[in-house]
């Protein structure tokens, strides 16, 4: 590991001047996945910007009706905290599936949005990969990409975004709070990540310096009728192959409105809009929720040893909605337990 | 804090880790992660090192900062905290849970009796981790293998720990002798002692 400085700015505008004003510098929060990254050889800042200190840690709520959560909240206190488990039980259970119990005490919620991908190429520095060295080349397409994407891949990537976090986040609309050397604004969680294209390297709209302060989610009647389903080799500690966050508001045996995001997919956690559009006043059945999860996936491009997920999102979107129309309204937040 | 005044450009700091109760000044290598500084530094061997990855959970220690909850102590992955990082907190390892007669912590008594162990590596993290495991719980924390996220209580009562919740909240620790019907048994006992 190359040798590194380590500051504590006293306040977030310090820390944020502190990795502006020098190319190497990262910051540094929970550190699960950067000191795992700069172990591989895979990240070598000069600098490392601690910043635990410096960033909100409490979750509180917004005079729209909905949550704001500091980017520092661990991860387990995020899915222990009983308004995220009343009122969006998606995002407890997105939380609750992924990693193990020692890293989610770690975990912070903004690091967990900038995690990077857990492709064995980019994982590995002996290995071509455009994402860590742009134009080195992807091995990934003729290589080992069974749990690579089906959506949103380009020639130069076809990496997948890990977090399950962030897959709930995509389905809630959630809206992300940056600070940086430019002052304060407002992305939606659509608008963070960036598809590959040419550039996989570039994996989201922040700048130099930007540092992520909050997550807000907004109100939404319906959400206490959601789930989380994660599709894993292992029964837990496991990044998905495929999951499903969903949220269902169901009228009459009519869809009202709903929610769709997939996990593991895509080089982004992928709202499902299409799915969304499709199902809007259908009715709550087997049949209109393979409509809309096949509509959906018409847009996947698969490779050889993935094109089973095509399948298997169809499968886990039609049975997970199946199950949040069968609980209704009051949903408490059982569907999807234990996937 | 001596860690707050280094500049951009060393690459080492002064600093206190306190480690079962007791200070040690330190001048570490910012590398230098909290299990090297606990195996390497002062001598506690007790946490072991497996993949060094955070995968394993040989390595898990306890950790107490200023704005902790559950129970005081969160069990983490020592592999993957820069040591710097813990210059505030309070570290718990194996060699710190039995009572200072040496009487052993239920958890350690409790994997004696069952057995719950082959080669014994991946011991000491289990113990840390189930220590901290129990706290969750009895916190109220759910966990993916929960039927519920709302507690049939009101407020965040503690969690019924069956074997499935155990195996859950355990499987950040592997034990590649594959002593888990024993280690289920001996946290499932301790679990029906918590008060």
């Amino acid at each position: 590991m190359r040798p590194f400085g380590y500051l504590t700015p006293p306040d977030p505008a310090a820390a944020i001047a502190a990795v502006t004003g020098r190319p190497g510098a990262a910051f540094l929060a929970g550190g699960t996945n950067l000191v795992d990254l700069m172990k591989l050889g895979v990240a070598a800042p000069d600098l490392l910007v601690d910043v635990t200190g410096l960033l909100p840690d409490q979750i509180e709520p917004t005079a729209a009706g909905g949550l704001l959560i500091g980017a520092g909240v661990r991860n387990s206190d995020l899915a222990a905290d009983p308004r995220v488990r009343a009122g969006y039980p998606v995002l407890a259970r997105a939380v609750l599936a992924g990693a193990s119990g020692q890293l989610r005490n770690m975990a912070t919620v903004g690091g967990n949005l900038l995690q990077r991908t857990r492709c064995l190429y980019f994982q590995d520095a002996t290995k071509p990969c455009n994402k860590r060295v742009p134009g080195s080349g992807c091995p990934a397409r003729a290589g080992d990409h069974r749990n690579l994407a089906i959506l949103g891949g380009s020639p130069h990537c076809v990496a997948t975004h890990p977090s399950d976090m962030a897959v709930a986040l995509a389905a809630l609309d959630a809206v992300v709070h940056v600070e940086g050397p430019g002052g304060p604004r407002l992305i939606p969680l659509g608008g963070l990540y960036r598809l590959p294209g040419d550039e996989p390297d570039r994996e989201t709209t922040l700048e130099r310096g930007d540092l992520i302060t909050a997550v807000e989610i907004p109100p939404l009647p319906y959400a206490g009728n959601s789930a989380y389903r994660k599709v894993r080799d292992r029964a837990s500690f496991a990044f998905a192959v495929v999951s499903v966050a969903a949220a269902l508001d169901v009228t009459g045996g009519r869809v009202r409105h709903a929610r769709l995001a997939i996990g593991a997919v895509a080089p982004v956690p992928w709202r499902a809009r299409t799915a969304e559009r499709v199902l809007a006043g259908r009715p709550a059945t087997a049949e209109w929720f393979g409509r809309a999860a096949d509509t959906e996936l018409a847009a996947a491009a698969p490779l050889p040893d993935n094109a089973f997920k095509v399948t298997l999102a169809r499968n886990v979107i039609v049975r997970m909605l199946g199950e949040l129309a069968a609980t209704g309204p009051a949903g408490t937040g059982r569907a999807g337990a234990g996937s | 804090m001596m860690a707050g005044v280094t500049t951009a450009d060393d690459t080492s700091s002064e600093l206190t880790l306190v480690v079962n109760g007791t200070a040690h000044r330190l001048r570490l290598d910012h590398r230098t992660t909290l299990l090297d500084a606990l195996r390497e530094h002062l001598g506690l061997t007790g946490t072991k090192k497996g993949c060094d990855h955070g995968q394993c959970g040989a390595c898990t220690v306890l950790i107490a900062g200023p704005a902790d909850g559950v129970a005081g102590r969160r069990r983490v992955n020592s592999c993957l905290l820069l040591a710097v990082m813990t210059r505030e907190a309070e570290i718990t390892t194996i060699e710190g849970l039995a009572g200072p007669d040496g009487e052993l912590h239920p958890l350690q008594a409790a994997f004696v009796e069952h057995d719950a162990l082959q080669c014994g590596y991946c011991t000491p993290g289990q113990i840390c981790s189930a220590t901290a495991m129990l706290g969750e719980a009895a916190a109220g924390w759910p966990s993916a293998a929960s039927a519920s996220l709302i507690p049939e209580t009101p407020g965040t009562g503690p969690v019924t720990l069956d074997a499935a919740e155990i195996r859950e909240r355990m499987s950040g620790n592997l034990c590649r002798c594959g002593a888990y019907v024993n280690i289920l048994a001996a946290i499932t006992d301790v679990a029906r002692e918590a008060p």
